[in-house]
């Protein structure tokens, strides 16, 4: 009994922060309509803040709190809204995401930079008093914490009932034109609760630090325990959000005291939240069209059969020059550029034409290499079916989420991601706990493929095939209906289009391709482990694929690239390793508006060239030019190409 | 019988009631006028039919089916189609590719595996021909609104919607606009338009319903309408002189 009730204490006080996390995150999206995935990382770089402060350079804990709560965080806030998030809320919310995605990777790649990994030692606030109730001992630190957090709703419930601001912010939640029109200010209100948000993030941060530790991966995902509870309360009612943290610190507590420690059952501990979340929105209602948001976004060209043909060709010739000339070592690394750029292949489908972002590509891979290695059909049959064992996974985590809109889409992969890393993978049935499965290369119609050049070649001509499948689709009637969907839903489903089900089929085509990336990974690599797949890559993989051009073939090959080449350069310079998430999150956050990427500079970098040429080879030419076909169709237009 | 009829439809935003115990229908061959002052609920009425916007209490039918819960596509499917006051045209696509994806959408399995025909019959027919190349967020509104309908018209609807379908037409294409509505109510079809262009409802339609704040304040001919002291006071006023 005494231990129950030590236990609810201890579920009480870690429910209270995520309360205090989920509030802030409730504020940000209510106000602004921008998720911020990133609210995790933020308090886990103002606790490393608050850290350097009190414990390195010596000043007093209060002032220090004082100044990371009042200060810095807020005026954070005020500059990511400025100068990154405004605006986000009325476009695609595939945009916001990949926004906040680069600053979640981001802000870890700043805290590994500035904030070497070393032992740190974090003291909690009054260490040595408590309060004894009998048979449990409550330390300060958990009191406080739990106060806290009841002072920051009731301050909560008085800004938001009591005050102009407040009515205002209120207002902005359904409509903040009709704001506008009467006289409030969006901008005044979306700075507030940006600034706010934040410094709850900090607090939510540095009072768990002395729980989990000043750990940039741990706090920076306790941002999922906060995303559940703000889902329960359906990302606007502040009282369901107390509520849901305060039940999901509970029940999260219970499940380390009482869940056996050993077997199956063991994994659910870490996966609590995840499980919490997925539930969560499972059960949400129904989501409304949206009406008068999105609007259509610049394309990459859609490049001619024959220029597709000679790029591919094109490739294919380099990659055989590689089998030929690189080492083994080096040749792997080309295999793995394959893999990567077909997932983002997978992304470019996804995200790129349908709109859609998922937080999960990598596990899907996993799914694949994993059911690849089991099946032990190392053929063209064994690849087949890790395909379709993906994409039936993929269109099982979207089947519940069907009537929802896209963020959900985006959180319900996330959820999905990390249950799969943290219970499945490493579960017995799968990889094993720090274990690996043999994978053997595939033979094709009998042929087995001995050499590793032999095998990249297999890959990359799988690449092609790929991107050329994904082409003619975008070309077509599915294409199109993709497109549309994208630009307008509510059009969509005005004209007739079941779209729910549409989109289950993509999620799992999507998740498909990256199944067969990952077949094809597992026989490259000969032995695939849980560790390949962590959860974690799949943010720089999105990331990567907005910066060199989700829309385009060619910045799916570009971006698998410069994926390969990122731990490459990591462990040449690992004092910058930090650096370089850095780099792709704020690069991302920079792209992430346009999400032809760099790859479009490239094809308009291309029709400049040749239109230079020509104009230079023409006074040479013994017979006239014929007329340009219509540039449009010839790529490096911005314009989507009319078809004859 | 009516095509559609909304019958004691309640929609509730937070405290604000944007459609107050609404009822109207609407008949087959037939130009049916919505009208009312900014914010009087029109916009919402038609979302409420096409069921992009739940309402609160009341019933819709359609065709003789009770559709109030039905999803959105479905409603489509049994003949409803609508224009957007605020555009949701695609705009990465080509103003014919608009026009083809909607009737491939009409035609479902059969729309995927054969190519579309007459897709450019519908853009000549609203009159847009000449912009089918271009990508639809570069044509001017009134072209837009245009698309949307030729769009609409692809998949041969019994019920058209049409939310100020007028707006960013001229003169002259706005009477040209007139008669397509009455050659398309000529087909059998109902046509229920939300517009400002008095002139325009005055000369099309048989049958106006006006709102104001949500409720219905007169329902009747063109002249009964022109006659309604309620309606003048609420909303004609002094531009019925001016269009006139």
């Amino acid at each position: 009994m005494s231990s129950l009730f030590a236990f609810t204490v201890l579920g009480l006080f870690t429910g209270a922060a995520y309360a205090i996390a989920a509030s802030g995150l409730v504020l940000t999206y209510t106000t602004t309509r921008v998720f911020n995935i990133a609210h995790g990382a933020f308090g886990m770089v103002l606790a490393f803040t608050f850290w350097d402060l009190s414990v390195r350079q010596g000043m007093p804990q209060w002032a220090a709190l004082l100044l990371v709560l009042f200060v810095i965080a807020p005026a954070i806030g005020l500059f990511v809204q400025r100068f990154v998030t405004r605006g986000l809320g009325e476009g695609p919310v595939s945009v916001a995401l990949v926004v906040t995605v680069g600053l979640f990777v981001g802000l870890i790649g700043i805290a590994q930079y500035i904030w070497p990994p070393a032992p740190r030692t974090v003291t909690p606030f009054f260490p040595e008093s408590g309060i004894d109730l009998g048979s449990v001992f409550v330390t300060a630190h958990q009191a406080i914490t739990i106060v806290l957090s009841a002072v920051v709703a009731l301050l909560l419930y008085l800004l938001l009932n009591r005050t102009r601001i407040g009515t205002a912010m209120r207002a902005s939640v359904d409509n903040p034109e009709l704001l506008k029109l009467f006289g409030g200010r969006p901008d005044t209100v979306a700075a507030l609760s940006w600034a706010i948000g934040m410094s709850l993030a900090a607090l939510a941060g540095i009072m768990l630090t002395p729980v989990i530790g000043l750990s940039y991966f741990d706090l920076t995902l306790l941002v999922i325990n906060a995303y559940a509870a703000a889902m329960l309360g359906g990302l606007k009612s502040l009282p369901l959000t107390f509520a849901g943290a305060m039940g999901l610190g509970i029940l999260q507590s219970y499940a380390v005291a009482y869940l056996p420690s050993q077997g199956h059952l063991a994994g659910i501990r870490a996966v609590v939240p995840a499980l919490f979340l997925f539930v969560v929105i499972v059960a949400m209602p129904q989501a409304q069209l949206r009406v008068g948001q999105v609007k259509g976004i610049v394309s990459a060209p859609l490049p001619s059969a024959r220029q597709a043909g000679g790029w591919g060709a094109g490739l294919l010739l380099l990659v055989a020059v590689l089998t030929q000339t690189l080492a083994d070592a080096d040749l792997l690394l080309v295999g793995t550029a394959a893999t990567y750029a077909m997932v983002m292949l997978s992304l470019v489908l996804l995200t790129g034409y349908g709109g859609h972002v998922s937080l999960a590509q990598f596990t899907f891979a996993g799914v694949g290499a994993l059911t690849y290695a089991k099946l032990d059909e190392p053929n063209l049959y064994g690849l087949l079916v890790a395909a379709l064992v993906t994409g039936l996974v993929g269109a099982l985590v979207a089947l519940p989420v069907l009537r929802l809109t896209g963020l959900y889409l985006a959180l319900a992969t996330l959820a999905f991601a990390v249950l799969m890393d943290k219970m499945i993978f490493q579960a017995d049935y799968a990889f094993g706990f720090n274990g690996t499965l043999p994978a053997e290369r595939l033979s094709v119609l009998g042929q087995q493929i001995d050499s590793l050049g032999a095998y990249v070649m297999v890959m990359t001509v799988f690449l092609v095939l790929m991107g050329f499948g994904l082409l003619a689709l975008r070309g077509g009637t599915i294409g199109r209906m993709l497109i549309a969907m994208r630009d307008s839903p509510s059009a969509c489903g005005t004209l007739g289009l079941d779209m729910r089900w549409f989109r289950v089929g993509l999620f799992g085509l999507s998740a498909a391709m990256a199944g067969l990336a990952g077949g094809l990974f597992a026989g490259l690599r000969g032995t695939i482990g849980a560790a390949d797949f962590q959860f974690f890559n799949s943010l720089p993989l999105l990331l990567l694929a907005v910066v060199f051009g989700v829309t385009s073939v060619t910045g799916a090959t570009l971006g698998g690239v410069g994926l390969m080449l990122l731990p490459v350069l990591q462990s040449s310079r690992p004092e910058y390793a930090g650096l370089m998430f850095a780099v792709i999150g704020f690069g991302a956050v920079a792209l992430g508006r346009d999400p032809n990427g760099l790859s479009n500079l490239l094809f308009m970098l291309g029709r400049k060239v040749k239109g230079w040429v020509e104009s230079w080879v023409e006074p040479w030419l013994p017979w006239p030019r014929p007329p340009a076909p219509e540039l449009e169709n010839e790529g490096g237009d911005l314009h989507v190409a009319p078809r004859a | 019988m009516s095509l559609l009829e909304l019958e004691d439809v309640v929609v509730q935003f937070g405290g604000v009631t944007a459609v107050n115990h609404s009822s109207f229908s609407a008949e087959p061959g037939r130009i049916t006028g919505l009208i009312g002052p900014n914010g009087a609920g029109k916009t919402t009425c038609f979302n409420v039919i096409t069921g992009l916007q739940k309402p609160t209490s009341g019933t819709v039918r359609f065709a003789g089916r009770t559709v109030t819960s039905t999803p959105v596509h479905r409603r489509a499917r049994r003949g409803m189609a609508r224009t957007f006051q605020r555009l949701e045209a695609f705009g990465s696509l080509s103003v014919r590719d608009n026009v083809r994806v909607a009737s491939e959408i009409h035609r479902g399995l059969a729309g995927a595996f054969r190519p579309s025909a007459g897709v450019d019959g519908f853009l000549e027919r609203v009159g847009i021909s000449e912009y089918a190349d271009e990508r639809a967020d570069s044509v001017p509104t009134g072209v837009a609104r245009l698309l949307e309908l030729a769009r609409c018209l692809a998949s041969d609807p019994k019920l058209l919607l049409l939310d100020e379908p007028s707006s960013g037409l001229d003169e002259q294409e706005t009477k040209s606009f007139g008669d397509l509505l009455v050659e398309l109510a000529a087909e059998g079809r109902a046509v229920v338009m939300v517009e400002h262009d008095m002139a325009l409802v005055m000369a099309v339609c048989e049958r106006i319903h006006v709102l104001d704040f949500g409720v219905v304040i007169a329902s009747g001919t063109p002249d009964v309408i022109r006659a309604d002291p309620q309606v003048r006071a609420a909303y004609l006023g002094s531009s019925e002189e001016t269009h006139r």
